[in-house]
């Protein structure tokens, strides 16, 4: 399969991604390329092969559902851009 | 002080022949001096290092002996750590700074060690060259016109300068055994869930693994007592006991079966590679093991099913990284769809953006079964390969890379090119397998090495057989010159 100009402004916007126009034709050529490539699977037939997600089919661990982090919002904010009052500030989305 | 290895520097501690903060004070120093030449560390974090330096020496006065008491190690910038500068390579997180220990840096700092500082590393863990860092490329301390490989090529080219006796690495696909290679060192990426991913920033949660990367097999075995261990914080870190790795280093290797995958051997092999692994194995017969020809039929599938897989995981894995919370953010954002948008393709390189748009489309809508669930059965049938090989043999051995060390610039403008330079360390990264990298020759004047592979949790088997070689031959012993 291989990816148009109008299905890579599709997953840049999905990958919230900005692609310049004039970028748009070596992303093209390189996501070709690597689509090409990975296209070689497409011959092989898995019919009945269990999907693989955990290399030791293991499932996660889950832990008792007690709070065991303290508040740390400060610490935490230095790394923001722009925070005020405890809050992440960003443009205004709502009029 | 900086031609000797941990196990060395440990005695020299012990029996007071320097201190720590001398030691440490010489690799500062060293690193001021020559790290002009390879660019190998990003931030160097000197008064910290002494002052755990003069602690560790306190400590040893009143005769407490932490495992690494006093060892200066570098950590690559993939690890959080409080108070520093945390990069992971990117512009995204130049900014950065961790508010929090990874655990593997907690268990150093437990274990005395002194951190040297974070070393450079391919943005975002992606890459095998180490040229798509934020900051700069790293060069081969071999030739400093060719690569250290990558992503851990700050790590690896830090230990083969001898600008630290060890380093961390990560390993996705390659990132400790290829730089390890290339560079001439010793690489251990450890079974998938062995070592605590937590606080180490996520490239492919089901691919990424720690591990050390040293002068010898035996100080990667003091390494891993420190770094492996069942950890609450990572859900999926193995609950699984850590056996004492320098415990079966010296066992003698007779009656252990060699595997040799025929894919290994194939086309686009470099021939004084296939040389330097063959006379490997022939110093392994010396050595009392015995060899069988094996097959890993689906080998050449693990390029496509990994470079659908990890940018799958990638993709996922960085939406967090979004100019809101932490990290890049654009200037004047017209709204908060043009702040995303623009945060991240200003905040990320070429090839993250690559692979972000690869593994989104993946796994959107109307592709997913083609690409993403595809990916995830051939997976199966790569790591069904391993099963079948570890019933007959107990060890896999091969060549790391197909080539030695390649030209700066010589392969960053084409991914695919790239990406098959990983065709023998992806398979085990997919399969969740350990694996390692020892220096077995030259090729072309330049380092190549000798992968082996173990069955899960099998490290120490790993370790054993890459410290029986390493008694025989004096591979691991070469230095670049100009040290």
């Amino acid at each position: 399969m291989s990816v148009e100009q109008t299905d890579i402004e599709k997953i840049a916007k999905l990958s919230r991604i900005r692609i310049a126009a004039s970028d748009m034709p070596e992303v093209a050529l390189r996501l070709n390329d690597i689509l090409a490539m990975v296209d070689t699977m497409q011959a092989v037939d898995t019919t009945g092969i269990e999907p693989m997600h955990n290399p030791l089919d293991a499932s996660q661990r889950l832990r008792a559902d007690i709070v065991t982090e303290t508040d740390q919002r400060e610490l935490l904010q230095q790394n923001a851009p722009a925070a005020e009052q405890g809050l992440f500030l960003v443009p205004k989305v709502i009029e | 002080m900086h031609q000797l290895t941990i196990a060395e520097l440990l005695k020299g501690l012990d029996s007071k022949a320097f201190s720590s903060v001398e030691l440490t004070q010489h690799y500062l120093d060293r690193i001021k001096q020559l790290d002009g030449n390879y660019n190998s560390y990003i931030t160097v974090t000197a008064e910290q290092a002494l002052a755990q330096a003069q602690a560790a020496d306190q400590a040893r006065s009143q005769g407490e002996h932490a495992l690494l008491s006093g060892i200066p190690i570098a950590h690559k910038d993939i690890f959080c750590t409080s108070g520093v500068k945390t990069s992971c390579g990117s512009k995204m997180l130049d900014n950065f700074i961790a508010p929090y220990d990874a655990t593997v840096i907690e268990k150093f700092q437990q274990a005395g060690a002194v951190s040297l500082g974070k070393t450079n590393m391919d943005e975002f863990a992606m890459g095998s060259s180490n040229e798509s860092s934020f900051y700069g490329p790293v060069k081969n301390p071999w030739n400093t016109d060719t690569v250290p490989g990558g992503s851990s090529g700050g790590s690896a080219a830090a230990v083969a300068a001898q600008l630290a006796p060890a380093a961390t690495g990560t390993d996705t696909g390659g990132s400790i055994r290829q730089p390890a290679a290339l560079c001439g060192i010793t690489g251990l990426k450890p079974t998938y869930g062995r070592v605590s991913r937590f606080g180490m920033i996520a490239f492919a949660s089901s691919l990424d693994q720690a591990g050390p990367m040293t002068r010898s097999a035996e100080d990667a075995a003091l390494l891993m007592n420190v770094m492996a261990g069942l950890d609450e914080k990572d859900s999926t870190s193995a609950d699984k006991a850590v056996p004492d790795y320098c415990a079966d280093l010296n066992q003698d290797l007779t009656g252990m079966t060699i595997g040799l995958p025929k894919e290994y051997f194939g086309k686009g092999l470099n021939a004084e590679i296939e040389h330097s692994v063959q006379a490997a194995i022939k110093e392994y017969e010396n050595l009392g093991a015995t060899v069988k020809e094996i097959s890993l039929p689906h080998t050449e599938l693990a390029v496509p099913c990994y470079y659908i897989i990890a940018p799958s995981e990638a993709s996922a894995n960085l939406s967090r990284f979004d100019g809101v919370r932490y990290g890049y953010r654009c200037e004047d954002p017209e709204d908060l769809y043009d702040l995303y948008t623009r945060s991240r393709a200003e905040g990320f390189g070429d090839e993250v953006k690559r692979r972000i748009l690869v593994g989104t489309y993946a796994l959107s809508a109307g592709f997913y079964d083609a690409y993403y669930k595809k990916a995830q059965q051939i997976r199966r049938l790569i790591k069904n390969d391993f099963v079948n090989a570890f019933k007959e043999v107990d060890i896999i051995m091969g060549p790391t890379t197909p080539n030695p060390a390649f030209n700066l610039g010589e392969k960053s403008n084409d991914p695919v090119t790239m990406y098959l330079e990983d065709i023998y360390t992806l398979s085990v990264n997919l399969a969740g397998l350990p694996g390692m990298s020892i220096p077995a020759g030259f090729a072309d004047n330049k380092p190549t090495g000798l992968q082996l592979i173990g069955n899960y949790f099998e490290e120490a088997r790993l370790l054993n057989a890459a410290h029986r070689f390493q008694l025989a031959t004096d591979w691991h012993q070469q230095t670049p010159s100009g040290l």
